[in-house]
């Protein structure tokens, strides 16, 4: 029985330190992600919500000094950003790139391919991937201009996130991680990519969302909901635990932590 | 001016320094060498034109403003062989490219004509494409209101190619011929045990109305030293329409100082695309002339250096009647502990109101110890235009790299692919796909390795 449990867990944070530029920005961080779970972590500005998921998807600026992170048994602080990508982590963007000069089309078939190709698996030549991508393109809504656009060049907010979440859909990621994906979206744009988000999310895979709001849980509903300040995780509760951040503040879950260290 | 003597001078002696040739040496040594012209004896007049103009000059230094970032002393520093006959024959199969396939083409070895790598079977009539050594005595006249009738011809590098001409391509377009395909004009330089010289040039008469897509290549057959000095004229009547794309691939020990000279009439077009990626160092001069008014010039070029090259381009727009209008995008890519410069020239005098003309000059540095001087040279004297100007240096942006990795791809891939994006508003304005193909795979070759 508990094999079956280990072999559910996704991804194993363990007392994980970062830095930034010499500053310590995550203070003994530990999480534990299954399958088909959705988390959230909500936390005020400055807690360390963004750093975690950069240090996650491998950025060479955010520097890890101690800790473990195991994701699908791999020691995922061995890989490179794109090994990671290929084991099956996906970011999305908090604020996806523009490229101007690359297609949006070539860049995602290069994205996919590039998968294919670390598995030993043939590449889809332009035409296949053609027809791949233009059925994923109703999962998010998108116009199929965007693809002969540059990346992101000139996109809307809105239509940043929504290609982020075709991105997601092309490389099925078993742990997908959403960085502040609602910022900076409508109400009809959250939606959107709410729903897509939604269809992508199968038994075997997990999300990860990082947001400072409560809006997007209402059309992502998480399982579980932690809070981060300082650097580490203070709370976990359930869905319910937004609703009462959104109403009641931050301050406090600071206030019954500060208590729960005094006893 | 030379070197030397300004130096002794200013130091207070009189002698002449005692240290490797100079300047002036260098080029009397080139005159001297220059090979005799055996197949084209009406040639003679021009050479001696030619000779007198370049006689009275030095090769230029650092102190001459054209000349300022650029180093010479590769060129001074080496004796060089003029090439008095075709010395190689080289075999088809190693010059033939999928992208010269079923084109019109001329090639040239060494500055001299090659008729059996060449091909003009199919030529439309009236359409004249040859070599001058190929010309009937009743077809030189044609030739003497354009050949050597550009104005620069006192350019030192200009007269150097003049006082030793021997051979040369022509293209002659009837009024309103609309050439079907590409004219392809391949020239080949040799490399020996001893460096060598070659001086290709290249007319085209463009009569009015009449349409072309000439592409211009030098390549470098073998390693080694070798001294290309090219220039092209090209004559646009009233509404011709001239695309020229050129490529400079030669080996990365060659010196290349190309220069295109262009007349462009009433309501012309006049688009080049220029690609400069060869030589140790590779110098491009462009002057324009546009003489009709109306008329339009595009010039887009790249330039991709590695190692320890140094790859310039000097270009001037000149405006001489209303309503010309220009756009310039001018890329460079620069790697290594190489050079690339830029100096865009717009000249705009009192007769050229309601001038319209545009220069971009975009640099992308992949190394830390690669250097790029640009700077733009506006000379505007008529008070109603607008004439634009800009020039940003760049490196590869960390943050898109990471972006492209977080996809799945390795640094070099997102490194090429940020490339790509880079040259791909150049080499996209190439009419011929298969060429900018070959292109961008020599561009992903010198650029793809890490900072």
């Amino acid at each position: 029985m508990t094999i079956i449990d280990e072999s559910d867990v996704i991804l194993s944070v363990k007392d994980l330190t970062a830095e930034v530029d010499g500053i310590p920005i995550l203070k003994g961080l530990n999480l534990e992600i299954k399958r088909g779970e959705i988390h959230a972590i909500m936390g005020p500005n400055g807690s360390g919500k963004s750093t975690f998921s950069k240090v996650l998807a491998g950025h060479p600026a955010y520097g890890v000094t101690g800790g473990t992170i195991t994701f699908l048994g791999e020691d995922l602080l061995a890989l490179e950003p794109q090994e990671r990508a290929i084991s099956g982590l996906f970011l999305a963007f908090q604020y996806p790139l523009e490229i101007p000069g690359v297609s949006n089309l070539d860049f995602l078939r290069v994205a996919y391919n590039s998968r294919l190709k670390a598995q030993g698996k043939p590449e889809l030549d332009a035409l296949d991937f053609d027809d791949l991508v233009r059925g994923k393109l109703d999962i998010v809504k998108m116009d199929p201009s965007f693809l002969t656009r540059s990346v992101n060049e000139g996109f809307s907010g809105g239509e940043k996130k929504r290609n982020e979440i075709l991105q997601m859909a092309l490389l099925e990621p078993k742990l997908a991680i959403l960085d502040e994906t609602d910022s900076g979206l409508d109400i009809d744009a959250l939606k959107i990519v709410a729903n897509g988000v939604n269809q992508l999310t199968t038994p075997d895979k997990a999300v990860l969302m990082i947001t400072h709001y409560q809006r997007l849980l209402d059309y992502i509903i998480p399982d579980y909901v932690h809070v981060m300040e300082s650097g580490r995780i203070l709370t976990t509760g359930g869905k319910e635990l937004a609703l009462e951040l959104e109403s009641r503040g931050y301050d406090w879950i600071r206030d019954n932590e500060l208590v729960g260290v005094a006893e | 001016m030379m070197s030397s003597p300004v130096k002794s001078q200013l130091d207070g002696v009189t002698m002449p320094l005692d240290h490797p040739p100079t300047a002036t040496d260098n080029l009397q040594r080139l005159l001297n060498n220059r090979p005799p012209v055996t197949r084209c004896p009406w040639l003679g007049e021009l050479r001696q034109r030619g000779l007198a103009l370049a006689s009275e000059q030095t090769i230029p230094t650092a102190r001459d403003e054209e000349w300022r970032f650029t180093d010479l002393s590769a060129l001074l520093n080496t004796q060089f062989e003029a090439v008095q006959e075709p010395l190689v024959s080289p075999n088809p199969s190693e010059l033939t490219t999928d992208y010269l396939a079923n084109t019109i083409r001329l090639v040239f070895v060494d500055g001299h004509y090659a008729s059996h790598l060449s091909d003009v079977s199919g030529l439309p009539n009236q359409l004249i494409v040859t070599s001058f050594s190929q010309l009937t005595p009743d077809q030189y006249p044609l030739l003497q209101n354009y050949l050597g009738k550009q104005t620069g011809n006192e350019e030192v590098f200009t007269a150097l190619n003049m006082a030793c001409l021997v051979d040369g391509a022509l293209i002659w377009l009837p009024p309103n011929a609309i050439v079907p395909c590409p004219i392809h004009l391949l020239f080949i330089s040799s490399a020996f045990a001893s460096p060598l010289a070659a001086y290709p040039r290249c007319l085209l008469v463009a009569q009015s109305g009449s349409q072309v897509t000439l592409v211009e290549e030098y390549k470098s057959l073998g390693a080694g030293v070798q001294f290309t000095n090219g220039v092209t004229e090209i004559w646009m009547d009233d509404q011709s329409m001239v695309t020229h794309v050129r490529v400079q691939r030669q080996n990365n020990q060659a010196i290349h100082i190309g220069k295109t000279a262009v007349s462009q009439g009433q309501n012309t077009t006049y688009q080049s695309v220029s690609v400069g990626l060869g030589g140790v160092l590779g110098r491009h001069n462009v002057e324009v002339v546009q003489v009709g008014e109306q008329s339009q010039t595009l010039l887009y070029g790249l330039n991709v250096s590695g190692e320890q090259q140094v790859i310039d381009t000097h270009t001037s727009i000149t405006f001489t009647r209303p309503h010309g209008t220009s756009q310039q995008l001018q890329k460079a890519i620069a790697g290594d502990r190489s050079h690339t410069i830029f100096n865009g020239k717009l000249v705009v005098p009192k007769a050229a109101q309601l001038t319209d003309a545009s220069q971009l000059n975009r640099t992308l540095l992949v190394s830390p110890k690669a250097r790029v001087d640009t700077k733009p040279q506006l000379e505007i004297v008529a008070d109603n235009v607008k004439c634009t100007h800009g020039a940003t240096v760049s490196q590869l942006d960390g943050e898109e790299i990471f972006y492209l990795q977080s996809r799945g791809l390795p640094i070099p891939y997102a490194r090429q692919l940020l490339v790509d994006a880079f040259t791909t508003e150049i080499i996209s304005h190439i009419p011929l796909p298969q060429l900018g193909a070959s292109l961008n795979q020599a561009i992903r070759q010198r650029v793809n390795h890490p900072m």
